[in-house]
C-alpha cells in the first residue's frame, strides 16, 4: 500500500484535484435542502485522538463555501453525551461503543492498532504473552528474565477509562487491578516519548503514532503479537490482533441535513489520504 | 565593619550572583533547546499561512489571530475589575477585618483551582448558561477569572506599599477621594499594577486546559468575537502531544509565543514609563 | 459614589469565586451522596471504573503527593526567588537587573505543555540514568518550582523596590551593612508582598496540572522517597476527566474539593503565621 510519503508531488496534487473534482457533484447531489448548495454549520465534539483527523476533513469539506464545520475536543465521553443532548451534530469516540450507548448509531471512521514498544536499544524483539502478563503485573522484575540484559524493567501503562487499556487488559486477559506500573501515560505520544527516553521502559501506543515515530528516527521499536509484526498494513488487512475502531456517533435520525452529506463524505474513500497522513488505517 | 559583617556580606553577595546565575543558566538551557528544534521551521510564511496537514505544514497565522483576540477579551475585563477590586481592598477594608480577610482567602482559593476546572466551570457558565457556546468571548471571560486573583493581589500590595503619608498629604490638601486614588495613589501603585498585569497576560497565555473547553479547537480565521477559535497554547500541545510528528512545529510555535509575550511586556513597560514620566503622578506636567 | 462602584467590583470578583465553588460543589454532589465523603480517605486505592459499589476511591496517596510537590516545589523556589529579587534591587547594574527581569517575565508565559514536554524529553531521562523511573516526585518538584520561579521573583522585586527609599538612607545613615539593611530593614518592610508572593506560588504550584501530568510517573502511591513516581490530584482530574462518566466524574470533582480544602488550610496556616510575628 502507498503511503502518503511516497507519492511524488505532482501524485499528491493529482488526487486532491480528482477528489474535489468529484466532491463538487457529488455534494450537490446529497444535500436535503431546496438550494442549490449544501449551507449550514455542523459542531462536531470528541475524542483529541480522531479530532485532528475529523478537522482535516472538515477542512476539504469546507471547500463548499456556505458550510461551516466546528470541531471541539473534550474526551470520547464527552462525545456521547454532546451527541446524545443535542449539543454536538455528531461525536468522535475513539473506541466500540457498548451496548448501553446503542441509543446512538455509530459509523466507523477508520482502526487503529495496539502495539507494544520497547527502546531501541533493547535487545529483545519479540515477547510472549505469558512474558508480557508477567511484565506488566510484576512478577518479571528484570529485562534478563525475559531474554534481555540485566536491568530493571519500567513499565509504562495507560490511565484508566482509556480504550487502548482496554483492548489491551481484555486481550491479556488481566485486570486494571493487577497491572503494576512503573509509569502511568495519557495520550500516546506521551507513551513513546517515555519509552524513547528510557533503555529499559515497556509500553504499549497506537500503532500509527509508534510506526510514525519509528520511520522518523525516534529510538523505538514495535513488538510483534503473537507472530504478527506491528504496522499500519497488518492491522488493515485484520492479520493484527489488537485493534480499536474510530468511530463517529450520531442520533438514529439526525436534525441537522448536513450530517448526512458530511457522513457521506467522510466515511468515502476520498478521505482516505487524510487517514493515511495521520497514521490510522482506512477501512475503504 | 566586624570580620563577620564582612563575612555575611559576602556570603549573602555570593549567594544572590550564584542564584541568579543558576536561574539564567537553566532557563537559557530551555530556551536553547527551543531554539535548536524549533528555528528550523521559523519563517515569515510560519507568521501568516494558515496551518495544514493537521498543523504539520503551513503556519499559525489565524491561531495568532485568535491569541491576541482572547487576550483582549481577557484584559478588557480583568483590568478595570482587577484595579477596582484590589483599590477596594486596600483603601476601604483594613488588613484584618473579616470581610477583607474572606476575599482574601477566598481569590487564593480561586488562584489553586487546577485549571481543567476552570475549563470546566467556563463551560458551564459561559458556554452553556449563558448560551455563548464555544467562542472567545468564552475563552477571554474564563482567562479573565484565572487572572484576576493574581492581578488584584498584586495591585493590592502596590497599593498598600503606598506610605500613609501620601494619604494624609493628600487629605491635608482636601482632594476627593477619586483624585486621591487616581492622581496619587494609583501612578505610586503602578509598579504592583504592571507586575500584576504581566503576570495575568503570562498567566493568559500559558494557559492550555480552560481553553480546550472554552474557546475550543476550530483553526479557521475567526469571524468575531462568537465564533470559536484556537489559541497558541493549545495549537502548541496538539502538536507536542496529540499530533504524530508535530514535535517540530510545536516548539517553533513556542519560539513564537515568546517573542509575543517579549513585545508585549516591552511595550507595556514603555507605555508604564510614558505614563510616570508625562506625570500622571499629579505632580504637575 | 466611588465607594458604591468600588464595592460592586469587589463583589462581582467574589461571585466568581462563589459560583466557582457553587459549580465544584454540584458536580461532586453525586458522588458525595453515592460513595460518602470518608470512603475518599478510607478506600485502600483509586480504581474508580468498578462504579460506586465496586470501584475503590481512595484519595489519600494522592493528596500527599500534591502536598509533597507543592511543599518540595516552594522550599526551592521561594528562597531562590527572593535571591534573584535581590539581585534585581541590590547587586546588579541596571541593565543587566533590566535584561533578567525581562527574562523573567517572559518565562512566567511560557505555556505549562512547554515546561513539561522539556521535563519529559530532558530532565526524567536525566534523573532515569540516576535512578530509574525517571519520572518521579523529584521530576515533578524541579518543573514545578522552574514554574513558580519567574511568579515568585517578580513579585518579591516589586515588594522589595517599593520599600521606600527613606528606609535604606536612614539604615545607611546608621551605618548598618548590606545584610544589616536587607535583612534588618528592607526584607521587614517589604514582608508583606513577600508574604502574598509566597502564597500566589503555592497556589500556582498545587494547581499546576499539564507539568506535573507529564514528569510525575502518575501512579498511584504515596510517594516513598524522592525518586518514586507519583499522581497529583491535578493530574488525576485531567488524565480520567475526558473519559469518565456520571460517578467517576462526579469523584474527580470531589478531588476538585480537596484542593480548595487544601488551599483554604494553608492560606489560613499562613495568616496565622503572619500574625505571630
Amino acid at each position: 500500500m502507498k503511503f502518503y510519503w511516497d507519492l511524488s508531488r505532482e501524485e499528491v496534487l493529482g488526487a486532491v484535484l480528482m477528489v474535489v473534482s468529484l466532491g463538487v457533484p457529488v455534494s450537490a447531489g446529497a444535500q436535503a435542502t431546496a438550494a442549490d448548495q449544501l449551507t449550514g454549520k455542523l459542531v462536531i465534539t470528541g475524542s483529541s485522538t480522531v479530532a485532528p483527523l475529523i478537522a482535516e476533513i472538515a477542512k476539504r469539506f469546507e471547500q463548499n463555501p456556505d458550510v461551516r464545520v466546528d470541531v471541539q475536543t473534550g474526551g470520547s465521553s464527552r462525545g456521547i453525551s454532546d451527541a446524545r443532548n443535542g449539543l454536538a451534530d455528531i461525536g468522535m469516540v475513539s473506541r466500540a461503543l457498548k451496548p448501553e450507548e446503542s441509543d446512538l448509531s455509530s459509523h466507523t471512521l477508520a482502526r487503529d492498532g495496539v502495539t507494544l514498544i520497547v527502546h531501541a536499544s533493547n535487545p529483545v524483539t519479540a515477547l510472549t504473552a505469558e512474558q508480557v502478563v508477567g511484565i506488566y503485573t510484576g512478577r518479571i522484575r528484570s529485562w534478563k528474565d525475559a531474554g534481555g540484559a540485566d536491568a530493571p524493567i519500567t513499565v509504562v501503562n495507560k490511565a484508566e477509562g482509556r480504550s487502548t487499556l482496554e483492548l489491551f487488559l481484555a486481550y491479556f486477559q488481566l485486570k486494571a487491578e493487577e497491572v503494576k506500573p512503573s509509569v502511568v501515560i495519557g495520550d500516546n505520544e506521551q507513551g513513546v516519548k517515555t519509552v524513547a527516553g528510557n533503555p529499559d521502559a515497556i509500553g504499549y501506543v497506537s500503532v500509527g503514532s509508534a510506526g510514525y515515530a519509528a520511520t522518523y528516527g525516534v529510538p523505538i521499536k514495535l513488538l510483534p503479537l503473537d507472530g504478527v509484526a506491528a504496522s499500519s498494513e497488518t492491522v488493515a488487512d485484520s492479520s493484527f490482533p489488537l485493534a480499536r475502531p474510530l468511530v463517529l456517533v450520531t442520533k438514529p435520525r439526525p436534525g441537522n441535513p448536513l450530517v448526512r452529506p458530511f457522513l457521506d463524505f467522510a466515511l468515502s474513500a476520498e478521505v482516505n489520504d487524510l487517514i493515511l497522513a495521520l497514521s490510522f488505517v482506512p477501512v475503504r | 565593619m566586624t570580620e563577620n559583617a564582612r563575612l555575611a556580606d559576602r556570603l549573602l553577595a555570593g549567594a544572590v550572583w550564584l542564584a541568579a546565575t543558576a536561574v539564567t543558566g537553566v532557563f537559557l538551557w530551555l530556551l536553547t533547546d527551543l531554539l535548536r528544534e524549533g528555528s528550523a521551521a521559523l519563517s515569515v510564511s510560519f507568521l501568516v499561512d494558515e496551518p495544514r496537514d493537521a498543523g504539520r505544514a503551513g503556519g499559525i497565522a489565524p491561531i495568532l489571530v485568535s491569541t491576541l483576540l482572547i487576550l483582549g477579551v481577557c484584559l478588557a475585563v480583568a483590568l478595570p475589575l482587577s484595579l477596582a477590586c484590589a483599590a477596594y481592598l486596600a483603601e476601604y477594608t483594613r488588613r484584618e477585618e473579616r470581610a477583607g480577610r474572606t476575599v482574601r482567602v477566598s481569590l487564593e482559593v480561586l488562584a489553586g483551582m487546577p485549571s481543567i476546572v476552570f475549563g470546566l466551570f467556563g463551560n458551564a457558565l459561559f458556554c452553556i448558561t449563558l448560551g455563548l457556546g464555544f467562542s472567545i468571548l468564552s475563552g477571554g471571560l474564563t482567562l479573565a477569572c484565572m487572572a484576576l486573583p493574581l492581578m488584584i493581589r498584586a495591585t493590592e500590595e502596590g497599593f498598600r506599599a503606598v506610605p500613609g503619608d501620601y494619604r494624609s498629604g493628600a487629605a491635608a490638601l482636601g482632594l476627593s477621594r477619586w483624585t486621591t486614588l487616581t492622581h496619587i495613589l494609583l501612578p505610586a501603585a503602578l509598579p504592583g499594577l504592571m507586575v500584576g498585569t504581566v503576570l495575568g497576560i503570562g498567566r493568559a497565555l500559558a494557559e492550555t486546559a480552560a481553553l480546550i473547553f472554552t474557546s475550543g479547537y476550530v483553526d479557521r480565521l475567526p469571524d468575531s468575537l462568537m465564533d470559536s477559535g484556537r489559541a497558541l497554547s493549545i495549537h502548541i500541545y496538539d502538536l507536542a502531544m496529540n499530533v504524530p510528528g508535530g514535535e517540530r512545529n510545536a516548539y517553533a510555535a513556542a519560539l513564537v509565543l515568546i517573542a509575543l509575550l517579549l513585545v508585549i511586556n516591552v511595550l507595556a513597560s514603555r507605555a508604564t514609563l510614558g505614563l510616570l514620566r508625562r506625570g500622571y503622578a499629579g505632580a504637575g506636567a | 459614589m466611588l465607594a458604591a462602584a468600588l464595592r460592586a467590583a469587589a463583589f462581582v470578583c467574589g461571585a466568581f469565586v462563589v459560583l466557582m465553588v457553587l459549580f465544584v460543589l454540584r458536580e461532586s454532589w453525586p458522588a458525595l451522596r453515592e460513595i460518602g465523603l470518608s470512603r475518599f480517605f478510607t478506600d485502600p486505592s483509586w480504581h474508580p471504573q468498578g462504579g460506586a459499589a465496586a470501584g475503590t476511591f481512595g484519595l489519600v496517596p494522592m493528596i500527599t503527593a500534591s502536598l509533597a510537590l507543592t511543599a518540595g516545589a516552594v522550599a526551592l523556589a521561594a528562597p531562590l526567588g527572593l535571591l534573584c529579587a535581590l539581585f534585581c534591587t541590590d547587586y546588579a547594574p541596571l541593565g543587566l537587573a533590566t535584561a533578567f527581569r525581562r527574562l523573567m517575565e517572559v518565562l512566567a508565559g511560557i505555556p505549562s505543555v512547554v515546561y513539561g514536554f522539556w521535563g519529559l524529553v530532558v530532565l526524567v531521562p536525566l534523573i532515569n540514568r540516576w535512578q530509574p523511573p525517571g519520572a518521579s516526585l523529584l521530576a515533578g518538584i524541579l518543573v514545578l518550582a522552574l514554574m513558580i520561579l519567574p511568579t515568585m521573583a517578580l513579585l518579591a522585586q516589586t515588594a522589595i523596590a517599593t520599600v521606600p527609599a527613606d528606609y535604606r538612607r536612614g539604615a545607611a545613615a546608621l551605618g548598618l551593612t548590606r545584610v544589616g539593611t536587607l535583612w534588618g530593614v528592607v526584607l521587614p518592610a517589604a514582608r508583606s508582598g513577600l508574604y502574598t508572593a509566597a502564597l500566589l506560588a503555592v497556589g500556582r504550584a498545587i494547581g499546576e496540572t499539564m507539568a506535573v501530568l507529564m514528569v510525575c510517573g502518575n501512579v498511584v502511591r504515596s510517594p516513598s522517597s524522592l525518586f518514586a513516581p507519583v499522581r497529583a490530584l491535578t493530574a488525576n482530574i485531567a488524565l480520567e476527566m475526558a473519559y469518565a462518566l456520571d460517578d467517576h466524574r462526579s469523584a474527580l470533582f470531589v478531588s476538585g474539593l480537596m484542593l480548595a480544602a487544601m488551599v483554604v488550610v494553608l492560606v489560613l496556616a499562613a495568616e496565622r503565621l503572619r500574625a505571630c510575628e
